[in-house]
């Protein structure tokens, strides 16, 4: 039976009080994976805002065991907790390396990429608010074209980013999901598919920031449902091959029809100063991408 | 060799460098090994996978894509509570740099060992002792072996010491000179070592129902914990770090003492050789200072008093012995395989550092040598001990600069 609002567990991993920016969608997102693990988890995470959340010694707010390693290493470090857990004959919690988009898609991919080879035994999650946020919004691998940041300035990046979910998938691994912190039950759906699991399994979150992408805090929900009902991010997950959409993508799909993609961008200050062109190549981009995706999920 | 007490008999084997650290790390029952292959070190890797592949060792071996995940896997894994090991040289030592920090920051037995091996630019895969030299100041135990034996019974303290003090232990031995020489290893059984090293015993635990989350950002200052007691800030960790290093020399000193006790090979923090009548003293560190016993053996015979001061333990450096050592030597005469660029010879900073107020009044010269594999002849060592004692009138007991041996 699918998880609804009323049957999620009123238990809490993550007590109230964290250091992150009002609005973040991280705290959200952050909650409902954790319920999904239901404290049977260990953790470990590189430089990021998620760091920012953990809190500062001896203070933290959150109560599952959780092991802080440097920016590249987070595939490296959830290869050895696996490694070492194994070697002492330990079962039981799941590894959950959870990094941002700049430690997944730049600094950390070496490492995730050669722990995913090696098939270690765990669940990686992306969080991804599309920059180094944490240290003040800069552009990653991650950030769109057309966006402001702090070393985009002025016309915006002129580049799209890495396709991290294709990346991950050419690996061959047992499950690619994709989530969005607007819709935390598709998201702790995924997450618990994915302990059932074994191998490295990996899910992409997407996670609005309101500093950084300039909108107004309150607005952090509807940006992130915005994103999916342009098509700008796709619900999906693919287990075993198999491609399939969920949630609102899903429905999405049967009612066939997008809203225009600059009803997402022009919310959001980091795309003032996007072109028209600029504009076009990314609903023109959507639009291919969102095609290729409905006709991989009717098996096309 | 009458206080040997071993349960059973040693073996010998004629073994390089490589095959003996493997060995160590094999008798200490390592639980996660981690490394990436690079030369001169790739033999230790290829021994230890077979290891594990014939269930001679029960081991995980991770074969990470680069060093700085070797390690970064053999932190996690150490902080999970397994005994780890890895193994590297040169470049991949430097590429470990950082996880070295973090290492020995969050006070993690790891041994190492390190193949030493020069640092490009240019390349250059031959031994000297710049790679393992760079990392002084990453916070690790650094142990140097003159031979292969040196090198298999050092991995084994070197894990007794790390679990006591929990600090990290780097066994450093040269490439090629070591590594990929053989001579005669007496191999321990593996009921003695059992009985020299226990298991380990974590001091770190990751249990959802008792959570503990590990390197935090801490502040500089001391912070109130949510039941109000002040705790440690950035600075009072280093600190414990730096009196963990100090009190190690004493545990060092133990573990060498015990290991001899059992194994009859006595083991301390320097090698004295013909130290008790020399006036003139060679210092050198790892096989050079076997080289080293050649030339004073050499400058002996030519009715020079020479004694050697071979170097085992760099970091943390043993201060109190070196002076004990050296305090009447009329002349040190110190060789170094590393530089510190701009500067000199890092054992020999070393020496100068710890004779400053002892009241020693030798003349102190330091040769460059060795570097990218360059041979080192004893009979060459003995030639610049000589030189550095034709000393014209007035001369500095210190030379501002060191004299490098080679054709410039």
């Amino acid at each position: 039976m699918a998880i609804n609002a009323i049957t999620l567990s009123e238990k809490e991993y993550l007590l109230p009080g964290n250091r992150l920016c009002p609005g973040c969608a991280l705290s959200l997102a952050y909650r409902h994976i954790l319920k999904a693990f239901e404290g049977q988890v260990i953790v470990t995470v590189p430089a990021s805002c998620l760091t920012v959340l953990h809190g500062m010694y001896p203070v933290t707010s959150v109560t599952v065991p959780c092991v802080n390693t440097p920016f590249a290493t987070t595939g490296a470090s959830a290869a050895g907790l696996v490694a070492g857990m194994k070697a002492l004959g330990k079962k039981g919690p799941t590894v959950l390396a959870i990094a941002g988009d700049g430690g997944t898609y730049d600094i950390g991919i070496q490492s995730l990429s050669g722990a995913i080879e090696r098939q270690s035994d765990f669940i990686y999650i992306c969080y991804d608010n599309e920059g180094y946020m944490n240290t003040g919004n800069q552009r990653s691998g991650s950030t769109p074209l057309g966006a402001i940041s702090g070393t985009t300035p002025i016309i915006g990046k002129q580049q799209n980013p890495k396709d991290i979910t294709a990346i991950m998938e050419a690996h061959g691994i047992p499950f690619v999901a994709t989530a969005n912190a607007s819709y935390p039950l598709d998201l702790y759906e995924k997450v618990r598919k994915a302990i059932r699991m074994h191998g490295t399994r990996f899910i992409h979150v997407f996670t609005p920031c309101p500093p950084g992408w300039r909108f107004t805090y309150s607005d952090t929900i509807k940006i992130g449902q915005l994103a999916v009902e342009t098509g700008w991010v796709v619900l999906y997950e693919i287990e075993d091959g198999i491609f399939r959409l969920t949630s609102a993508s899903e429905s999405i799909a049967r009612r066939g029809k997008l809203k225009p993609l600059i009803e997402y961008l022009s919310k959001q200050g980091r795309f003032k100063n996007i072109t028209e062109n600029q504009i076009n190549e990314l609903q023109a981009a959507v639009n291919v991408r969102w095609k290729r995706y409905m006709d991989r999920a009717s098996n096309k | 060799m009458t206080e040997k007490r071993l349960d059973k008999l040693e073996t010998t084997q004629i073994i390089d460098g490589n095959r003996a650290g493997a060995l160590g790390a094999k008798l200490s029952r390592v639980q996660v090994i981690a490394a990436y292959p690079i030369t001169p070190q790739t033999p230790v890797t290829e021994a230890l996978s077979e290891f594990v592949v014939r269930g001679e060792l029960d081991a995980q071996y991770v074969a990470v894509e680069s060093e700085h995940s070797a390690l970064a896997v053999c932190t996690s894994a150490s902080i999970a509570g397994a005994r780890v090991f890895t193994a590297t040289s040169s470049h991949g030592l430097a590429y470990m740099h950082e996880m070295l920090h973090w290492a020995a920051g969050t006070r993690l037995p790891l041994v190492l060992a390190c193949v030493n091996r020069a640092i490009g630019a240019p390349w250059n895969v031959l031994n000297d002792q710049q790679d393992s030299i760079s990392q002084r100041d990453t916070g690790w135990i650094q142990i140097y072996a003159r031979n292969n034996q040196e090198i298999l019974d050092s991995v084994i303290q070197a894990y007794k010491i790390a679990e006591k003090v929990y600090v990290p232990v780097m066994v450093c031995y040269d490439g090629y000179i070591l590594s990929h020489t053989e001579m005669p290893v007496d191999i321990p059984s593996q009921e003695d070592v059992d009985r020299f090293l226990p298991p380990y015993k974590p001091h770190t635990t990751l249990d959802p129902n008792n959570p503990k989350n590990y390197n935090l950002v801490t502040l500089a200052n001391p912070r109130l914990n949510a039941g109000g007691v002040l705790c440690h800030g950035y600075m009072e960790i280093r600190y414990l770090l730096q009196e963990a290093l100090q009190k190690s020399v004493a545990e060092i000193i133990e573990v060498g003492q015990e290991f001899g006790e059992l194994f009859g090979r006595h083991y301390d923090l320097i090698w004295k050789n013909g130290m008790d009548d020399a006036e003139i003293v060679i210092v050198a560190m790892g096989s050079l200072a076997l080289e080293a016993i050649v030339a004073a053996e050499m400058l002996r015979g030519e009715g020079y008093k020479t004694g050697v001061m071979g170097l085992r333990l760099f970091r943390p450096f043993p201060k109190k012995d070196v002076v004990n050592a050296l305090r009447e030597s009329r002349v040190i005469v110190v060789f170094d395989k590393n530089i510190s660029y701009g500067q000199e010879g890092a054992t020999c900073s070393e020496i100068k550092s710890a004779l400053y107020g002892s009241g020693a009044k030798a003349v102190i010269r330091n040769f460059i040598v060795g570097l990218g594999g360059r041979d080192v002849p004893a009979r060459e060592m003995a030639d610049a001990v000589k030189r550095s004692l034709q000393l014209p009138t007035g001369i500095a007991l210190n030379n501002e600069y060191p004299e490098w041996i080679c054709h410039i």
